[in-house]
């Protein structure tokens, strides 16, 4: 391994990785703010939104993200509507992720039994107050490790965004592997620069997962 | 004495199963009834559905003479004249004590916090929690979870009081310290309704012994001595004996 190549080629990893860390975190805001709306309205089984929540789920959980990206920048143009290259890997990130954080969201608010809201009802309360001052922070709380699995995942699934031309990480990998064939060096880059991005998540996310657990409410 | 609590025929049903069949009900202002009977009579029921938790198929429940209609958007003013103690205490977990019992004064009554504030750390002092203030639901031992439940009822300025079984899930030392709360309650002049199988307690407190088998009304007691030591059906004498049995085997 050339490590003058290496060194050399290190601006442009942390470009990349700027970029898919800024798409990134805010697909991931998008796709949090899409899962608790959905887990809402399936929650509250709100009539029409419930089938199309539904639908959503189905439709974005059964396709791969290549094929939204695709749809997103390639089809949408063709009935008039352009965007950027990176509002696309935003709002595909967001979309994909949103499928699967509703799921998360609901396991957590199904967990949660009947007779605190029964509880929460009894004290005058509105379904709505119910929702967002005694489930949802209960739900949430339990929901906390398949969040951040949801996150770690879709985190890694930012390296299709080389396809639609993003300057991510794989991307410049491939880029310059194309161009000046050191490919063991780049590919060391890569695995490194994805670790970097990753492994303080992962931390981060089995030390909260301990402290929910500890301050689990164990009743 | 006025009337605040009227029940008018009410029906209640879970798909073919009859849970409630023709109840009639009238209670005063001040006064405390309690409830008893088997498990599976339809006495929690009865007591969910006075605050529109459960539907009900016939009749009419007014408080305060407004109608009690579940599923109304009325139904959360009412509810805040009810309030209702569980068996399982259901405290929010997430929540220490106070904020458990400043949450639906604060948020549903839009009072000032300072003043729920002084009124909770009153109510706790009187009935000796005001040390576990800042502690968490789980925490405490039963019996402290469960007078927390109440001083959150009382919080709201109910009308009437309800007690589905609240000792019911209490190791024994516990239990004596929740019904200690309940009877300075009654003393104090509260409205309460109360599902319990503390028999001697009932007999304590209890204006009105209302028996309850199938689904109805069996026996009506006013003198509440006299029902316990010899009431009129055959059914209520059959139940009194089992705790009878009961206590004998302990002894």
């Amino acid at each position: 391994m050339d490590y003058a190549v290496i060194e050399s080629y290190l601006p442009l990893y942390k470009d990349a990785l700027a970029l898919t860390l800024k798409i990134g975190w805010q697909g991931i805001a998008l796709s949090l703010l899409v899962g608790l709306a959905g887990a809402a309205i399936l929650h509250f089984k709100i009539r029409i939104l419930k089938t199309i929540t539904g639908i959503y789920i189905e439709l974005f959980r059964n396709t791969p993200l290549l094929v939204q990206l695709f749809f997103l920048y390639f089809a949408l143009p063709k009935i008039g509507i352009k965007i950027t290259a990176q509002t696309c890997g935003v709002l595909g990130l967001g979309l994909l992720g949103g499928a699967y954080m509703i799921e998360s969201f609901r396991s957590g608010l199904e967990s949660i039994a009947v007779i605190q809201t029964e509880s929460a009802l009894s004290l005058g309360m509105t379904k709505e107050q119910t929702f967002i001052y005694v489930i949802l922070p209960q739900a949430v709380s339990i929901s906390v490790p398949g969040l951040l699995a949801n996150v770690i995942f879709l985190l890694k699934e930012t390296s299709v965004f080389s396809t639609i031309s993003l300057m991510d990480l794989m991307f410049t990998a491939k880029d310059l592997i194309g161009m000046y064939a050191k490919t063991i060096e780049c590919l060391f880059l890569l695995v490194v620069f994805y670790l970097i991005m990753l492994l303080p998540v992962s931390i981060l996310g089995s030390i909260l997962e301990r402290r929910l657990r500890y301050a689990g409410f164990g009743d | 004495m006025s009337e605040l609590l009227k029940v008018k025929n009410l029906h209640k049903e879970f798909g073919k199963n009859v849970v409630l069949k023709d109840i009639n009900l009238s209670v005063e202002k001040g006064e405390v009834v309690v409830i008893i009977g088997p498990s599976g009579c339809g006495k929690s029921t009865f007591l969910r559905c006075l605050n529109g938790l459960e539907e009900i198929q016939g009749g009419v429940i007014t408080v305060d003479g407004l109608p009690v209609e579940s599923g109304k958007k009325e139904i959360t003013k009412l509810r805040q004249k009810i309030g209702m103690v569980f068996q399982s205490y259901e405290l929010f977990p997430h929540l220490s004590v106070i904020d458990n019992l400043i949450l639906a004064p604060t948020k549903v009554q839009k009072r000032k916090k300072e003043e729920v504030i002084r009124e909770a750390t009153e109510l706790l002092d009187r009935v000796g929690l005001l040390d576990k203030k800042d502690y968490f639901p789980r925490q405490l031992s039963g019996g402290q979870k469960q007078r927390v439940a109440i001083v959150r009822a009382l919080l709201m300025h109910p009308e009437i009081l309800l007690f589905d079984e609240v000792t019911a899930a209490l190791d024994p030392e516990m239990v004596h310290e929740v019904l200690e709360t309940m009877l300075k309650l009654a003393k104090s002049g509260s409205t309460m309704l109360i599902v319990t199988h503390e028999m001697s307690f009932a007999e304590a407190v209890a204006d009105r012994i209302l028996f309850f088998d199938n689904g109805e009304i069996v026996e009506e007691a006013e003198d509440v001595k006299g029902f316990f030591k010899e009431p009129k059906t055959e059914r209520a004498k059959k139940f009194l004996r089992t705790f009878e049995y009961d206590s004998a085997l302990y002894i």
